[in-house]
C-alpha cells in the first residue's frame, strides 16, 4: 500500500482513548511516550507483547494494569515468537481485523530477541515489532547494550581515566532488519512525534513484517532534567547522532537530511552519562557520524 | 470512557477473589500518580492556542482536550514538565505543589 492511501493521524483526528495510563515510568520517560502513541494509532483491537523491561516492569504492578488493551509480558529472548503465537493463533480462531505488537527495548531487540525476531520476519508473520531504544537496560539500572553509543558511561561500562565509557559503536539495528528484506521497517525518535505517528501507522497498515527502532529518551538513566526529553530526542536527529530512515520494497530511504547538523558537543554534554567525554572522544564520535552519513547520502534514497 | 479512574482495590479475601491471570483487568488503576509531582503544570487558556502539542508528547496522556484548549488529569500528572518546555506560546507554567 502507498503512503498516499492512507489515512493521515494527527493531533487532531487521533483518537481522544488513552491505552496506557497510570504507568510507572519514571516522569519524562520516552519509552512510555513510544508505546502510547504507537497505541492510540494501533487501537483498542491491538495484542501487545511486552518482553522483560521497563515497559512491561512499569504496566503490570499487580494489582494495577495499565494496559487498556490486551497485554502480556513474555519471556526476555521469546517477545517475536509469543507475538508470532498470537497473531496466528487469533487467526485460526476466526478474528479479524486486530493487530499484533511488541514494545520491546534495546537490550530485548538488539541483543537478547534479535534470534526470535529473525524468525519471525524469516516467516514474514503478521507483527509489528516496535524497539524503544533508551540506548542500555535500563529496568536493571543502567548496563551497556548492543546500542548502547561509543563513550556512554554505564555501570558495565564505567567512565574511568584510561578508558572512557562504551568503547563499541551502536549496533546497526535498522540495517540488520533490513537485510532479512522485511515489509517495512523504520527508524523513528520521539523527538519526531508526528512522524513516528506516520510510521507506525504505516507498519498498521502494512501485511507481513514491520519493525520500528524508535529512539527513545530515558531521563533518569541519561542524567538529564525530564523536561527536555522531547528536545535532546530530536536533538540526537538534528545532530546526526541518529537518522530517520524507512526500508521497503528493497528501497532505503532518507527521511530527513539536514545540510548542516545541530552541535553534537551540546547534544552530548547535557547528559551526564557523557560528561566525562574529552574533545579527543567527541571527535571520535563525530568521524563515525560523518562516515556514515557519507554512506547513507551515497547509496540510500 | 477516553481514561481509566482510579479504583478501589479490596484485597482478595477468598481465592476466588483473585483474578484469572497474574492482573487485574484492562485499566485496572489501584491509586494515582499525583504524590509523584513536585511541580504542578497550570494551562493559562487565555495563551493557549489549541495546537495541541503538549498533548501529543505527554508521556503520560494526562493532557486532553476540553473545549477547544487542552486540560489536565491531575490524578496521573507525574509533573515532568515535558508541557510546559514544549508549548510553543509558554502557555503552560509548572508551579511548586506547595505554593498551592
Ligand atoms: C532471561 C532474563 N535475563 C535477564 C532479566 C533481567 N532483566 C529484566 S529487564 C532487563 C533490562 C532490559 O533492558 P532493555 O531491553 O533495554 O529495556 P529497558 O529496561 O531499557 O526498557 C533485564 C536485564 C530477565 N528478566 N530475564
Ligand atoms: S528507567 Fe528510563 S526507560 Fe525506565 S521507566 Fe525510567 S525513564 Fe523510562
Ligand atoms: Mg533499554
Amino acid at each position: 500500500m502507498n503512503n498516499t492511501d492512507i489515512k493521515r493521524i494527527t493531533p487532531k483526528n487521533i483518537t481522544d482513548k488513552e491505552f496506557f495510563y497510570g504507568h510507572k515510568a519514571c516522569a519524562g520517560c520516552g519509552g512510555s511516550l513510544a508505546v502510547r502513541l504507537a497505541l492510540k494509532v494501533l487501537g483498542e483491537r491491538t495484542f501487545a507483547v511486552l518482553p522483560a523491561g521497563c515497559m512491561s516492569a512499569v504496566g503490570f504492578i499487580y494489582p494495577q494494569m495499565a494496559f487498556v488493551n490486551n497485554a502480556i509480558i513474555s519471556t526476555f529472548p521469546g517477545a517475536a515468537s509469543m507475538a508470532s503465537g498470537i497473531s496466528v493463533g487469533a487467526r485460526a480462531l476466526g478474528l479479524k481485523d486486530y493487530k499484533t505488537v511488541v514494545f520491546a527495548g534495546d537490550g530485548g531487540t538488539a541483543d537478547i530477541g534479535i534470534q526470535a525476531l529473525s524468525g519471525a520476519i524469516d516467516r514474514n508473520e503478521d507483527i509489528i515489532y516496535v524497539c524503544y531504544d533508551n540506548e542500555a537496560y535500563m529496568n536493571t539500572g543502567i548496563q551497556k547494550s548492543g546500542l548502547t553509543p561509543y563513550g556512554t558511561k554505564t555501570t558495565t561500562t564505567p567512565a574511568g581515566k584510561n578508558i572512557h565509557g562504551a568503547q563499541t559503536f551502536k549496533k546497526n539495528l535498522f540495517e540488520i532488519m533490513a537485510a532479512h528484506e522485511i515489509a517495512y521497517a523504520a527508524t523513528a525518535s520521539v523527538g519526531y512525534p508526528q512522524d513516528y505517528i506516520d510510521k507506525i501507522n504505516k507498519a498498521k497498515h502494512t501485511k507481513g513484517t514491520s519493525f520500528i527502532h524508535v529512539y527513545a529518551t530515558c531521563p533518569t538513566g541519561w542524567g538529564i532534567p525530564t523536561e527536555i526529553a522531547i528536545q535532546i530526542a530530536k536533538e540526537a536527529v538534528d545532530s546526526g547522532l541518529f537518522y530517520l530512515a524507512e526500508y521497503q520494497n528493497r528501497n532505503f530511504k532518507l527521511n530527513k537530511n539536514p545540510k548542516s547538523f545541530f552541535p553534537v558537543k551540546d547534544y552530548l554534554l547535557k547528559q551526564s552519562r557523557f560528561k566525562h567525554l574529552t574533545d579527543n572522544d567527541i571527535k571520535i564520535i563525530e568521524q563515525q557520524r560523518d562516515e556514515k552519513w557519507e554512506y547513507m547520502r551515497k547509496h540510500w534514497n | 470512557m477516553n481514561r481509566p479512574k482510579v479504583q478501589k482495590y479490596v484485597k482478595p479475601k477468598h481465592i476466588d477473589d483473585y483474578p484469572v491471570g497474574p492482573q487485574f483487568t484492562a485499566g485496572f488503576l489501584a491509586e494515582t500518580n499525583a504524590g509523584w509531582r513536585t511541580f504542578r503544570p497550570i494551562i493559562d487558556k487565555n495563551l493557549c492556542i489549541n495546537c495541541l502539542r503538549c498533548y501529543i508528547v505527554c508521556p503520560d496522556g494526562v493532557i486532553f482536550k476540553s473545549e477547544n484548549k487542552v486540560d489536565v488529569d491531575y490524578d496521573y500528572c507525574k509533573g515532568c514538565g515535558v508541557c510546559a518546555h514544549e508549548c510553543p506560546v509558554n502557555a503552560i507554567k509548572m508551579v511548586k505543589e506547595e505554593l498551592l
